[in-house]
């Protein structure tokens, strides 16, 4: 970085954004940036204490996480500091964000930027107005986060245990008839089971088009009755007959380990080799994706207004970007998670660190993975999970 | 005369200040947005919109049904579950191997036992791996909701399991107070069973003794949070959990019904506990009845037996919950039915960089000053009312087990706005006050029967002989007084390894102890690595409590005389 910087500025180059960038550098020195990141996943958490020893030894910036049992918790910590008046100095300097909890913070004006678009590696990305960086579940970003692994809803499945699994959500009833008591999904207050009703909803809407404009009454009866249908119909054929849910993806994927149901859900196509790797599932677990495609989002980072170290979590989020950090996160030995740079705009030797990655049975070919679903608008899934408890927490 | 006063009144001062106004304040924060006003978010209008919102919630009403039945049943159970155990074992088991017994089950932090007792208890768990498939024909586990049950029953197990050791404990120590073999032989001689002298004669009196620590029992029952998530229903959960839950919801506008049920959490403890008092004059005249009708019958001895044998599965259910997590700890692939992992590994030990050691360091350091900061004040208040000659008013003994009663997410949501405006949030400081809310109570409990207890004539010898008063406390009080001392810190200890909300609210989710990793990963799927930190965090108490009693052994070692009582 140093050495290309010397070399832009012998060349003359120094564009004022460049300039703005080693001042950045420069107050990030000697910053500890508390990263705030649902830590229920043990090999991400190991790739933040990476990218903490990276940065410190490359910028001097340290990285803690701050492991959170669910990312709305940072939300609130900003909002309590909001409330308290704390304008700076905030005890959360980054988060792991993305959907509802960005539009949330979004709205409410207790996010710092616009920044994403300066960090001197978004240059690798694909910023076009509809591009999956620069939309977080229809929502515009607008520099506001900064992406940083690409999920994709994958079901994960034990190959000796289920020889065909199912090939869309409808098929999922009929497996649970044949099996009842094999199926679940997180429970609905959590992002995950969220997702897993999405899924269905996107694969049941009638009119695809509404769901990528804001919520309304009417749109949403009309979209979600097929929906109601099909659940009703699965409900009682469910783990638990449909009355009690996993907390979380996490906790789903042990009921798959220990044989209690027969799919997890995940959103990393990765998972399975991963988990396969880490010795949480069995050597036959694999992935599928129901035919049509699923579900795919890109993960950001994001900064609170009165966040004390700014300067530092700029530097991780544009560390976060690199391409080596991109194919290091890619590793099915380390993350495996999909990188979010537009390959086109690699260079040949980023390009190569990519093609030399490991791979592993577990792991799909991006083909296999099918089309990628946009989300809904994010106010879908607030009235979906509301809705969904209005029928079923009584 | 007057240094006891003045002593009496820094320290009646720092509670005060330290606990009575934070809590008052805390609340006032979480009652002002549960009327509607919390201007971070937009909200300025007083009004009781909160309320019908979170009347208006899905599953409000079953939160609350599940709360109370959870809540009161695991406490009246626990009650007379402890009162048959302590009945049958009272005079046959020394009280030292009683406490012996009970240790692990004390020290054992509840998220601990509950991820144990999870995985012992669900279908594809260790008992059904134990019996599978010989026993069962099981080849893949079945579709039974053993834990997470809607009725909370394997949340009342796990509550049971916390809180008949630390019943069998008071108990014990209140029957030290009372001429038990005296009133026994009385009672046989006039022809009643031993069951039934227990009942009708002995338990009335020890009854009294133990009312504040069933009322702390029956507040914490009503609104534990850790062992709820992990044992309780999940759709919809316990209030305590509904009320995290919308808390940190994505849509900001819960905040407030969120507060509005923190609040009501508040009120729901403090009818239960009115409930409890109101039904005593009852339980009185009934038990006066009954007395009087002179049954003398040994029928009570079958009941006493059923609780007894109750009792012990319940504590070998919690041993093995512990025992489960030692395995786990060291396990790599362990896939239903087999009784043991197929293969092992030291890997989740072998990394202390990668989190616990980090962890294990802070639970260390905030343990440490939080016990010390309250065995100190809890030294200075006690010989202040030594040096005043005056006992304890009510007033105060409700002043210093207040944040036992009062439910934690009643206040700390407000306390943490609080601590923020003051700009003093998100340190180790906060949490070790924080802390101090709760370990302080737990000492006071432990320390203050001994402390009256204690031969007066040593300390009267000592004025003779021309020891003044700091000098009589130095020499002679805390020296005869070092083993409960140490017994009261490794409790205080304990309690501080325990520490859920409080750390994770005033550290700003900064400060990671084992406990809240603990939970934090319990949310996760690697059992293995919970089995490290939950190891760990039932490991430090016990280690607390170890060196409680090796230290008066070594201290006493030339002075056995010392070594036996107090």
């Amino acid at each position: 970085m140093r050495s290309l910087m010397i070399a832009a500025l012998g060349l003359g180059l120094a564009t004022p954004a460049l300039a703005d960038w080693q001042q950045t550098l420069e107050a990030a020195r000697g910053q500890t940036v508390y990263w705030n990141a649902w830590g229920g996943d043990a090999r991400t958490n190991a790739f933040i204490a990476w990218v903490g020893e990276q940065t410190e030894a490359k910028y001097g910036v340290k990285v803690e996480q701050v492991k959170l049992t669910d990312t709305a918790t940072a939300v609130t910590q900003v909002i309590s500091e909001k409330a308290a008046g704390k304008d700076s100095g905030g005890s959360v300097d980054m988060i792991w964000i993305n959907g509802p909890n960005f539009l949330s913070m979004k709205e409410q004006g207790l996010l710092h930027g616009p920044f994403a678009n300066d960090l001197p590696n978004a240059k690798y990305l694909d910023l076009s107005p509809n591009s999956a960086a620069s939309v977080d579940f229809t929502v515009p970003v607008e520099g506001y986060e900064s992406a940083w692994r690409l999920a994709r809803f994958v079901f994960t499945y034990d190959s000796a245990v289920v020889a065909e699994p199912p090939r869309s959500m409808a098929g999922f009833l009929d497996y649970a008839k044949a099996n009842p008591g094999r199926v679940t999904h997180p429970d609905v207050s959590n992002f995950m089971g969220a997702t897993f009703l999405k899924q269905a909803l996107i694969e049941f809407a009638p009119d695809q088009a509404a769901l990528q404009l804001p919520v309304t009454d009417a749109a949403f009866e009309a979209a979600a009755s097929p929906l109601w249908g099909w659940y009703d119909a699965l409900r009682p054929f469910m783990w638990r007959e449909g009355a009690t849910f996993p907390e979380n993806e996490s906790v789903q994927q042990q009921l798959l380990n220990d044989g209690e149901v027969d799919f997890g859900v995940s959103f990393d196509p990765a998972s399975a080799a991963g988990a396969i790797a880490e010795g949480l599932l069995p050597d036959t677990a694999r992935v599928f994706v129901p035919e049509g495609g699923s579900i795919g989002n890109i993960s950001f980072v994001a900064i609170p207004y009165n966040a004390a170290n700014r300067e530092g979590a700029e530097v991780v989020a544009n560390f976060l970007l690199d391409p080596a950090t991109q194919a290091h996160q890619q590793n099915i030995e380390v993350l495996g998670s999909f990188s979010v740079l537009d390959p086109s705009k690699l260079n040949v030797e980023a390009a190569a660190l990519f093609a030399a990655l490991p791979s592993s049975p577990a792991l799909p070919k991006l083909e296999e993975l099918g089309p990628t679903l946009l989300e809904p608008h994010a106010s879908w899934m607030t009235k979906l999970v509301a809705a969904w408890g209005e029928r079923y927490t009584k | 005369m007057n240094d006891g006063r003045a002593l009496r009144a820094v320290v009646a001062f720092a509670l005060m200040g330290g606990i009575v106004l934070p809590i008052l304040a805390g609340f006032g924060q979480t009652a002002r947005a549960a009327f509607g006003v919390l201007p971070a978010i937009g909200a300025v209008e007083w009004s009781l919109t909160p309320w019908a919102q979170l009347f208006a919630l899905p599953g409000f009403g079953t939160s609350l049904r599940l709360t109370l039945v959870t809540g009161l049943g695991s406490t009246l159970l626990a009650l007379a579950l402890a009162a048959g155990f302590c009945a049958l074992m009272h005079g046959r088991m020394a009280q030292s191997a009683m406490g012996r017994l009970l240790m692990p089950f004390l020290a054992a932090p509840h998220a601990a036992l509950a991820i144990g007792l999870a995985f012992l208890l669900t279908p594809s768990g260790w008992i059904a791996r134990l019996l599978s498939p010989w026993a069962t024909g099981w080849d893949r586990p079945p579709d039974l909701a053993t834990v997470n049950d809607g009725w909370g029953v394997a949340l009342i197990v796990g509550l049971l399991i916390k809180e008949i050791p630390f019943l069998l404990l008071v108990m014990g120590s209140a029957l030290g107070q009372l001429p038990v073999r005296q009133q026994m032989a009385a009672g046989r001689a006039l022809g009643y069973g031993r069951g039934v002298v227990w009942v009708k004669l002995i338990m009335p009196q020890v009854y009294p003794l133990i009312r504040l620590p069933i009322f702390i029992v029956l507040a914490f029952a009503l609104s534990v949070v850790d062992m709820a998530i992990i044992l309780g229903p999940s759709n919809p959960p316990t209030l305590a959990v509904a009320i995290m839950r919308w808390f940190s919801a994505p849509d900001t506008a819960l905040l407030l019904p969120a507060s509005a049920a923190a609040l009501l959490q508040a009120v729901i403890v403090a009818a239960a506990i009115g409930a409890w008092i109101g039904a005593e004059p009852l339980a009185k005249r009934l038990g006066l009845w009954w007395l009087r009708r002179g049954g003398r019958g040994h029928r009570a001895e079958p009941g006493l037996l059923a609780a007894s044998s109750v009792v012990l599965t319940l504590l070998v259910l919690g041993a093995l919950a512990l025992v489960s997590l030692l395995v786990w700890s060291i396990a790599w692939r362990w896939s239903f039915p087999q009784g043991l992992p197929q293969s092992w590994s030291l890997k989740g030990w072998m990394t202390p960089g990668s989190g616990w050691g980090r962890a294990f360091q802070a639970t260390l350091v905030i343990g440490v000053c939080a016990t010390a900061a309250s065995l100190a004040l809890a030294i200075a208040w006690l010989e202040g009312e030594d040096r005043a000659r005056r006992a304890r008013a009510t007033w105060a003994q409700a002043l210093i087990y207040l944040p036992l009663l009062v439910p934690q997410i009643g206040f700390l949501y407000g306390l943490n706005v609080l601590f923020l405006r003051l700009g003093i949030s998100g340190g180790m400081l906060a949490v070790i006050w924080a802390q101090i809310l709760f370990v302080f109570p737990y000492v006071m409990i432990a320390l203050s029967d001994p402390w009256r207890a204690l031969d007066c004539q040593h300390v009267r010898a000592a004025a003779a002989l021309g020891a003044g008063p700091w000098r009589r406390l130095w020499a002679v009080k805390l020296p005869m007084l070092i083993r409960p001392l140490m017994v009261a810190a490794a409790i205080g200890f304990a309690v501080s390894v325990a520490q859920y909300l409080p750390t994770l609210f005033m550290g700003a989710g900064r400060v990671a102890t084992l406990t809240t990793e603990a939970v934090t990963l319990a949310s996760g799927s690697d059992r293995r690595i919970v089995g490290v930190y939950a190891v760990l965090q039932a490991g430090l108490p016990f280690i607390a409590y170890g060196i409680a009693l090796m230290v008066p052994a070594f201290v006493y070692r030339n002075r056995r005389g010392l070594s036996g009582g107090a």
